[in-house]
């Protein structure tokens, strides 16, 4: 039940995407471009996109409170608290690369579908880079490695 | 503002947070699709099941539309593939390290209030905005 679940759950979110038309790049980087503020071809969309979702998220968030889940035992609500170094410079790394394309990972993989090439290469990279980072020696980084390397847990 | 599409943007967004919350409601996870997907590619995870069949719905998505009669027109992506695979790998690598994108991070995360996910999205998006206008502006492009 719990694998039926998620299935319907990445369709609907699949479906989020394709009808607000976040998969295709260069309307996210419309909305990026704030230089196209004063010249009027800014495209807020994806504003409206996120405010929607936080919208439906935060009162199904807010109703659901601490109730235990319908389907497992095991809950993966995100436990980090501190706003360290690793957050920062990860979401500086992200909003680099996110602006330089236009594709975030969700896009990106409902892109698949396209089998554009350039599609199918930047997801190659993006699992790359995620592997790089996941699967990095343990020396490299220290004693925090170990709570590091789960990737449950992450917030998202 | 002529790209601008407020209704079709209003309506997808509320999917995606519909999503969010069914799938906290019944397997208490956050809709992250970064976590998801590297945990699904990493040899060292043990729950892959599930994460497949959510990127499987993923990607069946556009596959449904286009049964409608909505073919997903095809993204337009940077001429040089050497820009495609910096890109990616600044995604995979950040997004891990940040641990969330913008759906963990910037919809899951800030609509439960956490800090953490208020900051992430505001220095991606704060970043983001920055590599635009270089490379738009700036540097030409």
């Amino acid at each position: 039940m719990p694998i039926l679940a998620s299935l319907v759950c990445g369709f609907v979110f699949g479906c989020g995407l394709v009808v607000s038309g976040m998969i295709q790049p260069t309307k996210v980087l419309g909305f990026l471009d704030f230089f196209g503020i004063p010249s009027g071809t800014w495209d807020p969309s994806l504003a409206v996109v996120m405010a929607a979702a936080l919208a439906v998220a935060g009162l199904g968030y807010a109703l659901l409170g601490t109730r235990p889940p319908l389907l497992e035992r095991q809950s993966l609500w995100p436990t980090k608290k501190d706003i360290d170094r690793s957050l920062l410079s990860g979401a500086l790394l992200f909003g680099l690369g996110w602006g330089l394309i236009g594709l975030c990972p969700g896009p990106a993989i409902v892109d698949l579908s396209t089998l554009s090439p350039p599609v199918i290469v930047f997801t190659i990279a993006m699992g790359t880079g995620m592997l790089a980072y996941d699967l990095r020696p343990a020396r490299a980084s220290g004693a925090t490695w170990k709570s590091l390397v789960s990737p449950t847990a992450a917030d998202g | 503002m002529a790209n601008f599409t407020p209704i079709s943007a209003a309506i997808g967004g509320a999917l995606i947070g519909l999503s969010a919350v069914l799938l906290m409601a019944l397997t208490r996870r956050i809709a992250g699709i970064s976590g998801i997907f590297a945990g699904l590619i990493n040899p060292q995870t043990t729950d892959r099941a599930w994460r497949a069949a959510f990127i499987g719905g993923l990607v069946a998505a556009p596959l449904a539309a286009a049964l409608l009669g909505h073919t997903v027109p095809a993204p337009r992506m940077p001429a040089s593939y050497i820009t495609v695979v910096i890109g990616g790998l600044l995604v995979g690598f950040g997004t891990r390290l940040g641990s969330g994108c913008t759906s963990g991070h910037g919809i899951c995360g800030i609509a439960r209030l956490s800090p953490r996910s208020i900051v992430a999205t505001g220095v991606f998006m704060m970043a983001a905005i920055i590599v635009v206008a270089l490379t738009h502006h700036v540097f030409g492009g």
